[in-house]
């Protein structure tokens, strides 16, 4: 079992560098899919099944779908060149170190964190189920206020009107 | 009664208000008669005001009403009330008369003016402030009403303020006056420190039982309330102001000379007259004072050609004789010349404006003459003012106000020989360039002609002065002919009596040797300036006249010992220190925008950059702490 | 039975938040950026799920649950921005559309 997860977890890392290094975006947005599958993988052994259909659900299926709907609209992937410009070394150090900082401080934190032994229970979809309309029944009906704002928001802000924008946008 | 006491000072200041709101809206005519009825009201209520108070003497001997709460602060409080007595009554109806005739006389005098409903604004703030003044009964108001003749002095004289000089008068008018209000506020500290009251009968009360005769703190209040004196009534030494303040129109003068502003400087030592008593140091000063400036004054007078001057000289010397005659405790004689000598110096520059205007703003009376001819009215009525200032004897009210100061000067406790002496000089002195002044300008060929004649407007006003000027001395005659004391009589309501000393001589050789000396001083202006101008060319071209002329250069005295140190002080000390501070300030909150505008520069990684390294700092913070 | 340490988990999780942020600080393309944001979003997803099993309690997942419903509304809005900045700057370069004010004005 430990071997799915090192090798899901090897999968997801280089995925991601890929993702975020590579010019050409619909390559990276594949890349990004591969990440994500190899996440929900790591999901399932977490004993979390739901989630991890979830992810391939919504993040693999409908968000990453999203995007590249997106860019196929704008047809991205004429710019290379212009990307090889803006991705060129200079640009990643300073970065680079502040993420090498950064994780040498999580070491750091998640060494020194007392965390104790794990409880002998289960854990089924049920009990998530349970939970969500039960305790959390008033954070799932902001959610979908949240939700439903994102819809009229995205409707106005992507409807293409002559001429009408959103204001800050307005020529 | 109250109401009439309430009323006298707030209708010339509604006047003020519509005036000064909506001026523009009326035309001349309605702009001069709100301008002149509200004075006209005023003074319609003083005299009912003055009947009243009359038919209530002796029984009440001071009526008082109180508006509202004006200032009130822990102990501190200064109620807007008025409070009328003898004192305040003789000064209300001078003021409002008088006001009222210039008033009407300016209709006619300001019609070619474009700022004729402005001229009456600040003319009925003038008069409104005035009569606040000496109606006040608490010493804040007073000092109120105080400050806003000096402010209106200041608009007045800078009316036509499109001549840079003219704005040079008023300033220095303002600024001169100035000096003297800040002694007097001090002064006025000092009074409710130690007795936690503005009220001035109260004060008059508990200064009298707290401060002993002498006693260190009552000289220098006293001190302080003379010195702001001294500046509204341009004394010796601030009289400097008074000369240049010419530049306003001639009703402007005849307002400031006459009824307002420079008698405020009797009116507060009248009304302190119970602090002064205390004080004789004080009150010995006042007395001198009033002597130099009279013989000062009336030298200057001899050596001026602008005919304003001249009439501007004749008041400080005449105001010298007012104060005179309150250093030696002469104080009903003092008011007495007061009421004279308002009615008289109005009319002298009245018809002097008559003169001027006519002859298209011309002031050099040696380029005048002959004007008997051309303007018989305004020579008869010029000629009854100039007699009535030289104390013409038995014929002019001058005589009968003049003499008993003349009169006191040596006979008062206070009084002595020099000060008689003082006065005596500045009677002859009056006498000369009083008729200096006739001769020149009414006498000999004519050099200008008129361009019109004056009109019913301003003649009026000039006849009804003329014959106050003349009748106006009976009502109070000397102890040697007729014993008739009305006025006296009234203003004891208020003020202490003269306290005569066993001097040996008759009062009756007094008045001959001052009747005399009028005659001489006649006599000689009629030699040297209509008989024989030979007599008088040398002295007019000579040193001493430019030296009299230049007022005994006080003007150059003050440039040398205060102005022009505090200029040179000023330009040394223009880049200052402060300077620095602020400007650095302003620098360094510069800087300060620069810097945090950098951090909002809209460059999207640049925030998230941010973010990072705060949250780099943060967590290492954490693990090391 | 997945016996992998906890801390080895958690070191994965913050790897992959710290790959995206890298990605945010550095791609100038508007697209790279979100995709960047939605690594970060799922890496957060991901440590509430490793500590929703550890103490075998169903908060972790709820609360992933949310961060879904979050992300999902992110992405919506961000990319219609994203279309209406490419239609009025014909780019996608975050720099160049840094003015903060119309260019009316």
């Amino acid at each position: 079992m430990n071997f799915f997860f090192y090798l899901a977890a090897a999968i997801a890392l280089i995925s991601t560098i890929m993702a975020i290094s590579g010019r050409n975006a619909i390559h990276a947005l594949l890349n990004l899919i591969i990440s994500l599958l190899a996440v929900s993988v790591i999901f399932y052994l977490l004993d979390a099944p739901f989630i991890a259909a979830l992810e391939v659900i919504i993040y693999a299926g409908a968000i990453m779908v999203l995007f590249i709907f997106v860019t196929m609209m704008l047809n991205i992937g004429t710019e290379k060149k212009i990307e090889k410009r803006w991705l060129n070394p200079r640009v990643w150090i300073v970065p680079s170190i502040l993420a090498a900082l950064l994780l040498v401080d999580f070491i750091l934190i998640i060494n020194g964190l007392q965390i104790p032994e794990p409880v002998d229970e289960t854990l089924n979809t049920k009990q998530v189920g349970i939970s969500l309309f039960s305790t959390y029944v008033l954070a799932v009906e902001i959610a979908g206020i949240l939700l439903m704002a994102g819809v009229i928001g995205a409707y106005h802000l992507g409807s293409q009107k002559k001429k009408v924008t959103h204001r800050f946008l307005k020529k | 009664m109250e109401t009439c006491i309430a009323l006298i000072p707030l209708i010339p200041l509604l006047g003020f208000l519509i005036l000064a709101v909506a001026g523009g809206k009326f035309d001349r005519k309605t702009a001069g008669y709100i301008g002149a009825g509200s004075v006209g009201i005023s003074l319609v209520l003083a005299l009912i005001a003055g009947a009243l108070f009359l038919r209530s003497l002796p029984g009440v001997s001071s009526y008082s009403v109180s508006l509202w709460e004006w200032i009130s602060a822990g102990e501190l409080r200064a109620d807007m009330s008025f409070s009328l007595d003898s004192l305040s009554l003789v000064f209300c109806i001078v003021i409002t008369f008088v006001g009222f005739l210039i008033h009407v006389y300016s209709i006619e005098f300001m019609s070619g003016d474009e700022g004729f409903s402005r001229f009456f604004a600040y003319m009925n703030l003038f008069v409104g402030s005035m009569l606040i003044l000496v109606l006040a009964d608490n010493i804040l108001l007073l000092y109120f009403g105080w400050e806003g003749v000096g402010l209106c002095s200041y608009l007045l004289i800078g009316f036509w303020y499109k001549e840079p000089e003219n704005g040079y008068a008023a300033r220095k008018a303002f600024i001169v006056t100035r000096i003297g209000d800040t002694a007097m506020i001090i002064g006025i500290f000092i009074l409710f420190v130690n007795f936690r009251t503005f009220h001035l009968d109260e004060l008059m009360l508990q200064v009298n039982d707290k401060w002993s005769v002498g006693s260190p703190l009552a000289v220098i209040t006293a001190a302080l309330l003379l010195f702001g004196a001294l500046g509204k009534s341009a004394q010796l030494p601030l009289q400097t102001w008074l000369p240049d303040a010419m530049a306003g129109p001639s009703p402007v003068s005849a307002l400031i000379h006459a009824a307002t502003m420079v008698t405020a400087g009797v009116y507060l030592i009248a009304r302190c007259h119970v602090l002064f008593n205390l004080a004789p140091v004080v009150m010995t000063a006042i007395a001198i004072i009033g002597a130099l400036t009279l013989l000062i004054a009336g030298f200057s007078a001899l050596g001026q050609h602008d005919l304003k001057r001249i009439l501007a000289y004749s008041t400080i010397s005449q105001i010298g004789y007012m104060f005179l005659a309150l250093g030696v405790g002469a104080w009903s004689a003092a008011i007495f010349h007061f009421m004279i000598h308002a009615f008289f110096k109005a009319l002298l520059f009245l018809a002097g404006g008559v003169v001027i205007l006519v002859l298209k703003e011309e002031h050099d009376i040696f380029r005048m003459g002959g004007m008997k001819k051309e303007m018989p009215l305004i020579f008869f009525t010029f000629l009854a003012g100039s007699a009535s200032l030289s104390a013409l004897p038995l014929v002019t009210a001058g005589f009968y106000s003049k003499d008993p100061i003349l009169w006191y000067s040596f006979s008062s406790v206070t009084g002595n020989f020099w000060l008689w002496i003082a006065a005596f000089t500045g009677a002859f002195l009056t006498t000369l360039y009083t008729f200096r002044l006739v001769f020149v300008v009414f006498f000999g060929e004519t050099k200008l002609k008129p361009s019109f004649q004056p009109g019913k407007l301003m003649t009026v006003p000039l006849a009804i002065l003329a014959f106050f000027s003349i009748v106006a001395g009976f009502i109070e005659l000397p102890e040697s002919f007729g014993r008739f004391h009305l006025f006296s009589s009234l203003a004891e309501n208020t003020l202490p009596a003269v306290t005569v000393r066993e001097t040996g001589y008759p009062e009756t050789l007094f008045q001959l040797l001052s009747a005399l000396i009028v005659f001489a001083g006649i006599y000689l202006a009629y030699l040297a300036y209509y008989k024989k101008p030979s007599m008088s060319e040398s002295f007019e071209h000579g040193r001493i006249h430019r030296f009299f002329e230049s007022g005994f250069g006080f003007d150059r005295l003050y440039d040398v010992l205060l102005v022009n140190p505090l200029v040179w002080l000023s330009a040394i000390n223009r880049n200052d220190i402060f300077d620095w501070l602020n400007i650095g300030l302003a620098r360094l909150t510069v800087l300060g925008n620069r810097l945090f505008s950098l951090t909002q520069n809209g460059k999207l990684r640049w925030y998230v950059m941010s973010f990072t390294i705060g949250i780099v700092l943060i967590l290492t913070y954490m693990i090391l702490r | 039975m997945l016996t992998v340490p906890i801390e080895t988990m958690l070191i994965f999780a913050g790897l992959l938040f710290l790959i995206g942020l890298v990605g945010l600080l550095t791609r100038r393309n508007l697209i790279f950026m979100l995709m960047s944001i939605e690594i970060m979003f799922n890496s957060a997803g991901l440590v509430f799920i490793i500590a929703g099993r550890h103490w075998k309690q169903a908060d972790g997942q709820v609360m992933f649950i949310f961060i879904l419903a979050v992300a999902a509304v992110e992405v919506a809005i961000g990319l219609a921005l994203l279309l209406q900045v490419y239609h009025h700057y014909k780019t996608l370069d975050a720099d160049s559309v840094g003015k903060l004010k119309d260019n009316n004005q």
